[in-house]
């Protein structure tokens, strides 16, 4: 099969993608698209909200941060989290669009984990929303594998060099979910104040858990 | 042979601006993003073609573009290619009625829809050739080897490295082939972990590395 991205979409010439027709200017772009969309039948105002509410109001780092702290707890619970963790995500009602492959993977004084997606920009919606907007730059994407340290100095964390670093680049429909570590003086805390320490940053592993008090 | 998208390992792209932490920052970003999952429910293509779409946007687009720039061109390329509208609609035309109407995600089905995902792992035809622990090599160059400039999830900086495998994922839908109408063509996907002077020459730290999810027909054995 011969087949550049254009005949792939079927378009005869570069200068024939069709987006090119829409305004320039995106706040304009988009009105255009969904003015044509729900015109046609094609798509329910209300679901646009509904989908918006969803991400902005309920699926977000909240979640994670409630397994993440659940995980520090309750060591069955942790390992049955790291031997396969779909199907309690499933009964804790977090499996869904962008999170149906979950692994987690725990930082440890030996073992640093940071996820990216280099090609696009894959992250596990399920359990932190959609990711923030460093995430998916082209400096975030381009440097965090070849130099994760320098990358997590921008983000104000330091490692030693006794830790390695294990940057997971999401390529597939797998999602990974960093387990940062449990900070110091947080014994006999309960789940709810411990993922009060749970970041979204910490369970990307470009941050740390946060220090009680602080 | 690289790709625009396909900027694992790149220099020039300045320091990550970690202040840059809002998911939606601007208003029609929400919208952008919902236009994208309301449109792909009505079940015109998957999102290895979606993710094409995006990837098929001129390079100097692409460079230029916003995020969800990104996404909007990807969408109205692949709406007009995959006929959910025609390029005359686009362009402002008359609106012709659509037999897809009836496929239109409705509100009260938005919460069920986001629940039940897409799930990609799929019975297999194909053998898990490798075990945990052996040493594969990143197939070199990272191409797609059925259609010329094709998709692929082989990152470019990954081609000829060795590395050796950590996890076995299951049988995966292959995206080289899902993404250009090929059939799912499943088969076994890994975890495969680099060292980072593997890919790059030189590393931050000795003990540094890179795990990716490969294919098995990415993987050759060492």
């Amino acid at each position: 099969m011969d087949s550049n991205c254009l005949s792939v979409l079927a378009l005869p010439m570069p200068h024939d993608h069709p987006h090119t027709v829409l305004p320039a200017d995106p706040v304009l772009r988009v009105k255009a698209l969904e003015t044509l969309l729900v015109k046609k039948g094609l798509v329910d105002p209300a679901a646009l909200q509904a989908i918006i509410d969803t991400y902005e109001h309920k699926i977000g780092p909240q979640n994670g941060a409630r397994v993440v702290a659940k995980m520090w707890s309750d060591p069955a619970f942790r390992a049955a989290m790291v031997d396969d963790p779909m199907p309690l995500l499933s009964e804790l009602g977090y499996y869904g669009r962008q999170g149906e492959h979950m692994v987690v993977v725990e930082n440890t004084p030996d073992v640093h984990n940071i996820v990216v997606c280099t090609l696009c920009s894959c992250y596990p919606w399920p359990l932190l929303g959609i990711p923030p907007g460093w995430y998916k730059s082209d400096a975030y994407r381009s440097r965090v594998v070849r130099e994760p340290r320098k990358v997590l100095a921008e983000f104000g964390v330091t490692l030693p060099e006794s830790t390695s670093v294990r940057v997971w680049d999401s390529t597939a429909e797998v999602r990974y979910l960093v387990v940062p570590e449990r900070p110091e003086g947080t014994d006999g805390f309960s789940e709810n104040a411990l993922a009060a320490l749970v970041t979204r940053d910490s369970m990307v592993g470009v941050g740390l858990a946060k220090e009680p008090n602080t | 042979m690289s790709r625009v998208h396909d900027m694992g390992g790149r220099f020039g792209d300045g320091p990550v601006r970690a202040e840059d932490d809002s998911v939606f920052a601007q208003e029609w970003h929400k919208t952008a993003l919902a236009l994208n999952l309301a449109v792909g429910a009505l079940g015109q293509w998957n999102i290895d073609k979606s993710r094409h779409a995006r990837e098929c946007l001129v390079p100097k687009d692409y460079a230029r573009f916003s995020y969800y720039e990104k996404w909007m061109a990807g969408l109205a390329d692949l709406m007009v290619a995959e006929g959910v509208v025609t390029a005359d609609e686009l362009a402002g035309g008359a609106i012709e009625p659509s037999e897809l109407a009836e496929r239109c995600l409705k509100a009260d089905k938005v919460a069920a829809a986001l629940a039940s995902g897409g799930p990609a792992d799929r019975v297999s035809e194909i053998d898990q050739v490798f075990a945990i622990g052996d040493l594969v090599q990143a197939r070199k160059p990272a191409r797609n080897q059925m259609v010329e400039g094709g998709h692929t999830r082989l990152p470019s900086y990954a081609a000829g490295a060795v590395g050796r495998v950590v996890l076995y994922h299951g049988t995966h839908v292959f995206p080289d082939a899902n993404a250009h109408g090929l059939g799912e063509r499943p088969e076994p996907l890994y975890a495969v972990a680099f060292s980072a002077a593997a890919l790059w020459g030189t590393a931050e730290s000795a003990g540094d590395e890179v795990i990716m999810d490969l294919w098995q027909s990415y993987l050759v054995p060492v």
